[in-house]
């Protein structure tokens, strides 16, 4: 890292970089060409969920064996539902958010020449790459990829009979997921040690942006949660390929009753769970934590409560720990964990609450640049809070029994981790494109892209709430065959239309982004008059981040809008303008912040 | 009309592809105040459309939901449901009126400065507590309700039934007279013996195995689930009842129905609901629908998982021993 005159070839620089700024780079695009993967299944299979009957030329053309007469089949139905969430839950909003923004922002708003380990931070993108590429060909495989629901939950994953999606598309699924943990922990570490380790001179934990400490919360998740799923995957392989029975007991199938012996689902419930309830903060901190950063930028203001920010943060992780049960609430347990579990679960509705009303009183009395950046994390906001009251409904056991795993479960999640979490990630791109190519995005594409987008995912989302409460059950191919579901067909129709139409809309970011990659206009240092270190770096990228030293940090990350006389909201800005660069020293009797 | 689909799509990448190339064109990158002025009307605007949607939902969905609840324990459960959702309505209204009023009130303008205001414990303390109580609460009604519902101890004389869950059907077995169920496990599956049942289990021999739910009305019933291959979950919505079928393990759920299917016929809301049904089906020509309760399958369990269905009948307690006693047991049908 110290020397900054060794020769890059073409190689080094674009493909096995060890540049925070390239890997996170490439994080983003792999974690962007997933996403397309993702929505156009979803979009395949809102198709077949509003008109069941009707013949698609497009589903012929993608479903090739999977379909009959332009009709998909109901098992790669189920495919396309498993494919769809696993990678959007781990490939785009694990590694597509995570990787890109810790991997960018880390470094940079630390004061960090590089990640701690540059060689690892590579061998995370390109294990997690690899990961990739065997998730994309296990869709090619003859019988089908995993169809078992992106929960996989054995005996369906782990008996080929039972479904065919669990012949080799299934052991696919499996290795795919072993190494995109090992990236996803190797990552992780790399992200603890480096924000523990490598602060600049004056950066104190408590002047963290808050940016920070999301990602550096998550990574700590991560490495609690994610070895567990990896053990889980690994007793599946061993039930799977060397005949075990740690999930499996007492099976009858194909006229045959098979050999597995004493093992339980439940037993799998609860190692996937362990990690899969993390995995939902995992998948949402980092939003909030970009959200946090580029609302407060925007509405020229300090973030409200940036100590109740952070402590929020760590509750929820913490909590998140030991909320898992509440996915398996009728899963047979005993019923006084679920006990347990309602209570720990709903008490994570308290830092959520803290941390929304936070954002609105930020907003209060702002200035507001209405950016897009700025719309997308206030639709954050919006889907958040409207997702995460419905939390309360499905972590009450009581009102669970009655709506889980229906249509209502799918709506909760869908806006809350789903939909809050792509707009943290399109806001963190908006926002910190400049900083990635040194180069801007068009704005007007940005409020095309934002608004047909928010219409669209309520669209979508609110509606599906209510179907939910007429007791349709999700992952069913088809509702024909219960005439008590007949009057749904109508708003399974408008809900498809706004899928659509919103993936569609995506073109408008598509084009945006490799657009203005090349012909945007031109960045200047700190287009968004921000705070933080990474704005102190110049617009080329050079190796090292900073071309002389480090900077010096004297103050938090959130001096906006600072008075003369912090009691009057008339007087001056302090510093002559409404931002305070953090590396700016604080002047004679200014308190700090 | 599949036609006017794929051109409508075509007509939305053309339009799309047009307008980004000319809006390419501008290079504009950062709002200035001509876009804040528009922004936030149109956050106005949006907070309008949301407003609409979540009203016409609220009041043209009702008729589409499940009726009233179909067994006593249910009752809480609605009771808690409407609590929790009138409440976190009324918050949902005024947190999103918040979030794009002060979008809209507060946009960046020239000269316009905004507060710095970076903490206030006061307020902090006031949202902390406030949800803290709220959920006490809630937590509180709900945890009763749920050993309500889970406990089934201390049940007086309930019928006991298995539901025998594969691929893709369910099975039904009564206890019988001694209210008693035999033992069961995959290795006596056998020939007509499709439940497995251990017919060397003195408790076997009155059991009766059938294909459809009839319940008296009143009486709890104690459910006993199995699974003979993958995880199934019976999920029986009219009743607010659900359970997971483990391969390996029983699980257990109880309720007491509280209407008879012909009662729940006549119930208003499941009128109106099949009112809007027939319409449709109408229009289809198909038959037309009458209310039955019907046990579903709930979890991801292969191809045939959106069609695994068993009817549940309600009766009178009279109606309901006749019926039995027309069920052979499983002595008469296996030997």
């Amino acid at each position: 890292m110290s020397d900054h005159h060794h020769k890059e070839t073409f190689v080094t620089k674009y493909i096995f970089s060890q540049d925070h700024k390239m890997i996170s780079k490439q994080f983003l695009v792999t974690g962007m060409f997933m996403g397309i993967i993702a929505v156009m299944m979803s979009m395949l299979f809102r198709l077949q969920l509003a008109w069941p009957d009707t013949s698609f030329t497009i589903v012929e053309a993608f479903l090739g064996p999977h379909q009959t007469d332009g009709i998909m089949n109901p098992d790669i139905y189920l495919a396309l539902v498993t494919i769809h969430g696993t990678i959007m839950v781990f490939f785009v909003l694990t590694a597509g958010l995570s990787g890109t923004f810790s991997n960018l922002l880390i470094p940079l708003q630390i004061g960090a020449r590089d990640m701690a380990s540059g060689f690892l931070n590579m061998v995370s993108y390109w294990l997690f790459f690899l990961s990739s590429i065997i998730m994309v060909i296990s869709l090619f495989v003859e019988a089908g990829p995993a169809s078992a629901g992106w929960t996989v939950y054995p005996p369906l994953s782990a008996l080929p009979q039972a479904i065919p999606g669990s012949g080799t598309g299934m052991t696919l699924w499996l290795v795919s997921m072993a190494i995109f943990i090992a990236s996803s922990l190797i990552g992780a570490l790399n992200y603890i040690v480096t924000v523990l380790n490598l602060r600049t001179k004056g950066m104190k934990m408590t002047r963290l942006p808050l940016t920070i400490w999301a990602f550096f919360v998550t990574a700590i998740i991560g490495v609690v949660s994610f070895p567990v799923l990896l053990s889980a995957a690994l007793l599946l392989v061993f039930d799977r390929s060397f005949g075990t029975s740690f999930y499996l007991s007492d099976i009858f199938m194909s006229g045959e009753v098979l050999h597995y012996q004493g093992g339980s689902p439940v037993l799998y419930e609860h190692l996937f769970w362990f990690l899969g309830h993390p995995e939902v903060y995992i998948v949402l901190l980092p939003a909030l934590g970009i959200t946090s950063e580029i609302i407060s930028t925007n509405s020229r203001k300090p973030i409200f409560g940036y100590r109740a920010m952070i402590g929020s943060i760590m509750a929820i992780a913490f909590l998140s720990t030991i909320v898992w049960g509440h996915h398996m609430f009728v899963s047979g347990m005993n019923p006084f964990l679920g006990s347990v579990f309602t209570f720990t679960t709903l008490l994570i509705a308290i830092p959520s609450a803290v941390k929304a009303f936070n954002y609105v009183t930020t907003l209060w009395k702002g200035n507001l640049q209405l950016n897009p950046a700025m719309l997308f994390s206030i639709g954050l906001v919006s889907t958040f809070v409207t997702g995460g009251l419905t939390g309360l409904v499905l972590g009450d056991s009581a009102l669970d029994i009655n709506i889980h795993d229906t249509y209502f479960v799918v709506a909760h999640f869908h806006l809350v981790m789903g939909v809050s979490a792509i707009f943290g990630m399109y806001a963190g791109i908006y926002h910190w494109f400049p900083k990635m190519y040194g180069r801007m995005m068009n704005k007007t594409l940005g409020y095309w892209h934002f608004w047909i987008t928010i219409i669209c995912a309520y669209g979508v989302f609110w509606p599906m709430h209510f179907i939910g409460l007429a007791g349709l059950p999700r992952r069913y191919y088809t509702n024909t065959n219960f005439p008590m579901f007949d009057d749904l067909a109508d708003i399974n129709v408008v809900i498809t239309i706004f899928a659509l139409v919103g993936g569609i809309a995506q073109i408008f970011f598509i084009a945006n982004f490799f657009i203005s990659m090349y012909r945007g206009e031109k960045a200047t240092k700190n287009p968004w008059k921000s705070n933080t270190l990474e704005w102190t770096t110049p617009v080329e990228h050079v190796h090292g981040n900073w071309p002389g030293k480090l900077p010096e940090v004297h103050r938090w990350a959130y001096d906006y809008s600072k008075r003369v006389d912090s009691n009057d909201d008339d007087s001056d800005y302090l510093h002559g303008q409404d931002f305070v660069l953090q590396t700016t020293p604080l002047l004679d009797g200014e308190e700090p912040s | 009309m599949l036609a006017l689909f794929y051109i409508f799509i075509g007509v939305a990448i053309g339009v799309s592809v047009w307008q980004i190339t000319r809006i390419m064109n501008f290079r504009s990158s950062i709002a200035n105040d001509k876009d804040n002025a528009a922004q936030g009307k149109y956050a106005i605007g949006f907070l309008a459309f949301l407003y609409a949607m979540m009203i016409y939902c609220l009041i043209f969905m009702n008729v589409i939901m499940l009726p009233e609840s179909a067994s006593f324990e249910g009752e809480h459960d609605d009771n808690l449901f409407n609590i929790t959702f009138w409440l976190i309505g009324i918050v949902q209204f005024i947190m999103q009126f918040l979030i794009f009023y002060f979008t809209f009130k507060y946009k960046g303008k020239e000269g316009q400065k905004a507060k710095f205001y970076a903490d206030s414990h006061k307020l902090e303390f006031i949202w902390t507590v406030t949800p803290a109580i709220v959920l006490v609460g809630l937590i509180g009604y709900g945890l009763w309700q749920w050993n309500n519902v889970m406990d089934l101890s201390d049940a007086e004389d309930p019928i006991v039934i298995e539901v025998y869950s594969q691929q893709f059907r369910w099975d039904a077995r009564y206890a019988g007279a001694d209210n008693t169920l035999g033992l069961g496990n995959v290795n006596f599956i056998k020939g007509i013996n499709t439940m497995g049942v251990d017919m060397s289990d003195k408790n076997a021999a009155d059991d009766k195995q059938v294909t459809e739910l009839y319940l008296p009305k009143g009486r709890k019933i104690h459910f006993k689930f199995r699974s003979q291959d993958v995880l199934h979950s019976a999920y029986m919505p009219h009743f607010r009842a659900q359970m997971n079928c483990v391969p390996g393990m029983v699980t257990e759920f109880g309720f007491t129905p509280k209407y008879t299917t012909e009662e729940m016929r006549n119930n208003s809301e499941v009128i109106k609901k099949t009112i809007g049904i027939n319409k449709i089906r109408r229009a289809k020509g198909e038959d037309p629908y009458v209310f039955d309760y019907l046990l579903l399958c709930n979890k991801i369990c292969g191809a045939s998982h959106y069609n695994m269905q068993m009817k549940i009948t309600v009766v009178e307690q009279d109606e309901y021993d006749k019926w039995l006693s027309e069920q052979p047991t499983l002595t008469e049908v296996i030997k």
